[in-house]
């Protein structure tokens, strides 16, 4: 039945994320707090992350572009990065976003560029998995199935 | 202003990270609390300034004309106000310094834990907040409406007694529900006597 084809295939790929640390327990929390009055709960979370992020690495990049660099400016941005990804339980972004902070403290422009590199990798990495978990998610509910809870 | 001891209780929460403030009107309203979400603490000011007559969402009761907080929580690290700001206003203010006040933040930093419990924060949680740190805000409320009742009691006394007031004995009630409610040991806790902090256990 291809419905518990897709549920097992879901359970296999969501399992991975956790083990590989894409995503810790913040995650979990977010999928408890979805309920049938807030069945996109999750979705429209990690939309925003989606959003936000991206604007935060733009304005990183031309933080760090300056020829001056504000390294205020730069931990400003980096903190609210951090916060955002450990909301939503991207783990990997999250401890990018610590080796960052430490650049910036150090007022490291070098270091900052390597972090950002880093955060944007881990970021791309993490979003890709995320939409095919919500692909996935779609595909269950569509052939009728329910979506296994992971707890 | 009597509190009507069957009223929803109403949370302002602070802000400035949109994600954030989504995250926790959900955990919110999960425990059954009516929410206001608000960016900034100059926002929430003008929230808990706000007197008769007034527009805004989720108002605490139809009935009243006057929007009643019941906690404020508020993240600390904000631009312009931060949550330790808010903090001092609301306890500087002879209208709001009752309603309790909670602080959020994502850094675990002992002095400004300190701080902000010194200056009349209930408690300081760490983000990202958990769904069983709603149920401590629920002890914070209920220690506020009894305040209220008691206060109004009071005055009751007061006027039907001619002045001698039955105030020692309301303050031990509140002492000994005070320590009646200590918190579990995973976060800061502070003595509800002086302005000490008592113990610190790291999570």
């Amino acid at each position: 039945m291809e419905s518990s084809d897709l549920q097992r295939r879901y359970i296999d790929f969501t399992s991975t994320l956790f083990r590989e640390g894409f995503l810790d327990s913040q995650y979990t929390q977010l999928q408890q707090l979805q309920d049938e009055s807030n069945p996109e709960f999750v979705t429209e979370v990690v939309t925003l992350f989606f959003q936000d992020s991206e604007k935060l690495q733009d304005d990183l990049t031309r933080t760090l572009d300056q020829e001056v660099v504000d390294f205020k400016k730069v931990a400003a941005h980096v903190h609210q990065l951090k916060g955002s990804s450990a909301s939503i339980g991207a783990q990997r972004v999250k401890n990018v976003c610590m080796a960052f902070r430490i650049c910036c403290e150090e007022m490291n422009r070098e270091g900052c560029l390597g972090c950002l590199q880093q955060a944007r990798q881990e970021y791309f990495l993490v979003k890709s998995k995320l939409e095919t978990v919500f692909r996935l998610e779609q595909q269950i509910v569509a052939g009728g199935g329910s979506i296994p809870t992971m707890w | 202003m009597g509190a009507d001891p069957e009223a929803q209780f109403h949370v302002l929460a602070v802000d400035d990270s949109l994600i954030d403030r989504k995250l926790i009107e959900r955990l919110l309203r999960t425990s059954s609390y009516q929410v206001t979400t608000v960016d900034s603490g100059s926002k929430a000011l003008q929230v808990l300034g706000l007197m008769e007559g007034q527009d805004i969402s989720s108002p605490a009761s139809t009935d009243k004309n006057q929007i009643e907080v019941n906690l404020v929580i508020t993240d600390y690290c904000m631009p312009g106000m931060t949550g330790y700001d808010l903090l001092k206003k609301i306890k500087g203010s002879s209208n709001l310094k009752d309603i309790p006040v909670v602080i959020m933040s994502s850094e675990n930093v002992p002095s400004r834990i300190n701080r902000c419990l010194e200056g009349g924060a209930e408690e300081f949680f760490l983000k990202p907040i958990q769904v069983s740190d709603m149920i401590r805000l629920r002890l914070f409320m209920l220690k506020g409406r009894l305040k209220e009742q008691q206060q109004s009691q009071q005055q009751e006394n007061n006027i039907t007694t001619g002045g001698s007031s039955s105030n020692s004995n309301n303050i031990n009630k509140r002492k000994a529900m005070d320590e009646g409610l200590s918190p579990e040991k995973r976060r800061p806790r502070f003595s509800g006597n002086g302005l000490a902090l008592v113990s610190y256990e790291e999570i």
